[in-house]
């Protein structure tokens, strides 16, 4: 099965500026994929290259399997823009419709499938509303509806929340959860981490215009912890010994990186770095949140 | 085409829904009052002239049927340049806003992600505004023409040419104004075309007089501002298809007639040139970065 999205050095510049710079990913087909960084990381340029609403300066990507900018692939795919505005003449049922043509649905599908969206987003009794009487949280529905009109393999969101109340956010959440079930690919473009952490398989760190980790959430279980020993005469033997507890400790100078599912095992750790002749400064263990991992990942300064 | 057939029929319901249309048929409606009531004061005067000039004389009879003709041409006319100019001022404000206008809003962004071409956007707006100046014209040049009909008898030559090569000239604004929004802002494209136009109108006047007093230069410094944009010239030969025998002999001397006359090939340029610059909107917004 071909990847919802590959994508291969992709690289924007605005004049001398590079806003992405050289972006390679790939998220598969049925994930829910976070694409976290701090504002001006290249997100929104990012996800525009992508589905053609600006060209990319060099490298390549597809997009179900499809180069960039087919129609065929387009067709499949549902997008609700960052600051988006829609047609605000037009009433929540002819929005839709608009939008399904655009789709080229046919007639009798369209109308059944845009009942059926304006129910489970709770705007069926506004459907004759006009849209410029819509509160912003009444829009980010009918958008997120426009989203799924062609039942979409997959759906690309930007910033889908900002700027909702919980109610709102909760219901992107929930239909995030939908989309998963029925193996639709979610690209999730977002810098509220807590968002992030309740929906999304794995996330990619971009700073810079350039991904600087790639996470993945289903194995970062809650109550995981970090733990930073400062210790010296480290040997591949004492490295050896971890991996019972930890199957990728990390090094970084004359400093120890665990990431462990919990406490329990920190005794035990102690003992047997010491047993391998390791002398153990300091061991201070951290519980990870995404925000830690986000921070540490893109710096205090937010990239900038 | 299905999909430029959508976007024209949205284009369309847009510009009903913002009441654009309605505004433009409300004062289209006001000027045609007013052209109406003018224009039945005018033929009254006329009429009273003529009668008490001849009284029994053939000769004063003919050469004041002429007068009277000529009179009632010149104002037809007068009202048809009216016409064109508000025709050209809506083509002109409906292009300029639209793609810079969406663009602007991200309206545009939901639009062209879906599984069409950029071309076909600009090809259905293209064709929605040209029905909906198709429908104002047609109902406020129609109006004046059927007004003067009603009210003395009096019907053009060439009329339906002569109408023709009117919407062709507020086509060629939409056009130039379509093209300018794909790439400048509102204003910016608003400015532009009514430069061009203004461009066009002087070079008109230039060209005409240059041909009354023979100037060959002169006349060049119109052809030259044609070929720049050809919108003047297209009414220019509208004129000069509609005009009246008498007026034909005189060579078309009247304030809204047309001495030095476009040629056939003028609007065959005319033609090309609103091709060539509808080629440019789609080039110009498909390599775009929204």
């Amino acid at each position: 099965m071909n990847p919802a999205i590959e994508t291969h050095e992709l690289r924007k510049v605005f004049g001398t500026k590079p806003a992405v710079n050289g972006l390679t990913l790939r998220v598969e087909q049925g994930e829910v994929f976070g694409f976290l960084g701090p504002n001006g990381a290249g997100k929104t340029t990012s996800i525009k290259m992508l589905l053609g609403l600006t060209a990319p300066t060099s490298g390549h990507a597809w997009l179900l399997g499809q180069p960039l900018g087919n129609r065929a692939a387009l067709a499949r795919i549902g997008f609700l823009p960052e600051h988006f505005r829609f047609q605000d003449w037009l009433t929540a049922a002819e929005f839709l419709e608009l939008h399904g043509q655009l789709y080229g649905m046919p007639a009798p599908e369209l109308k059944n499938r845009i009942d059926q969206l304006l129910e489970r987003v709770g705007l069926a009794e506004f459907r004759r509303a006009a849209l410029r009487t819509f509160s912003k949280g009444m829009l980010q529905r009918i958008g997120l509806a426009q989203a799924l009109l062609n039942h979409p393999l997959l759906v690309c969101l930007d910033e889908p929340t900002s700027g909702l109340d919980p109610v709102g956010r909760r219901l992107v959440r929930d239909m995030i959860h939908e989309l998963r079930q029925e193996g639709t690919s979610v690209f999730l473009n977002s810098h509220l981490l807590s968002e992030i952490e309740v929906t999304c398989d794995r996330v990619a760190f971009i700073r810079h215009g350039e991904v600087v980790r790639l996470l993945d959430l289903a194995a970062l279980p809650a109550g995981q912890i970090t733990v930073t020993i400062r210790a010296n005469g480290i040997t591949p033997q004492a490295l050896q010994a971890l991996s019972q507890w930890c199957s990728q400790p990390r090094m970084e100078a004359e400093t120890l990186i665990l990431t462990l599912p919990s406490e329990a095992a920190l005794p035990d750790i102690t003992r047997s770095l010491v047993a391998n002749g390791v002398d153990v400064y300091s061991l201070t263990p951290q519980r990870m949140s995404l925000e830690d991992i986000f921070i540490e990942t893109v710096g205090k300064d937010g990239g900038l | 085409m299905n999909r430029i057939w959508i976007l024209a029929r949205m284009t369309f319901r847009e510009a009903l829904r913002r009441k654009i249309v309605l505004t433009g048929l409300l004062l289209g409606i006001g000027f045609l009052v007013l052209f109406s009531v003018g224009f039945h004061y005018i033929i009254v005067q006329v009429s009273q002239v003529s009668s008490a000039a001849n009284s029994g004389d053939p000769t004063g009879q003919a050469a004041s049927n002429i007068t009277s003709t000529e009179s009632k041409h010149a104002i037809l006319l007068a009202g048809l340049y009216a016409v064109t100019f508000l025709s050209v001022a809506m083509a002109a404000l409906l292009g300029a806003d639209t793609l810079a206008g969406e663009i602007g809003s991200g309206i545009i962004q939901t639009i062209v992600t879906k599984p069409i071409r950029r071309s076909d956007v600009i090809l259905g707006k293209w064709l929605g505004f040209a029905g909906l100046l198709g429908m104002y014209f047609g109902l406020v040049a129609g109006g004046v023409v059927l007004s003067v009909w009603l009210q003395s008898g009096y019907a053009p030559n060439h009329l339906a040419l002569g109408l023709a090569l009117i919407y062709l000239e507020s086509l060629l604004i939409m056009t130039i104004s379509l093209a300018g929004s794909s790439a400048f802002s509102a204003l910016a494209t608003g400015g532009m075309v009514f430069g061009l136009y203004g461009l066009a109108f002087i070079g008109g006047w230039i060209e005409q007089i240059g041909s009354i007093l023979q100037n060959s230069t002169a006349v060049k410094v119109g052809v030259i501002a044609s070929l720049i944009i050809p919108s003047e010239a297209l009414w220019r030969r509208a004129a000069f298809e509609m005009q009246t025998p008498m007026g034909a002999m005189m060579g078309g001397m009247s304030p809204f007639g047309a001495t030095s006359v476009p040629s056939p090939l003028m609007i065959a340029y005319a033609c090309l040139y609103l091709l060539a610059v509808l080629a440019l909107a789609v080039r110009s917004f498909a390599g775009r970065d929204l």
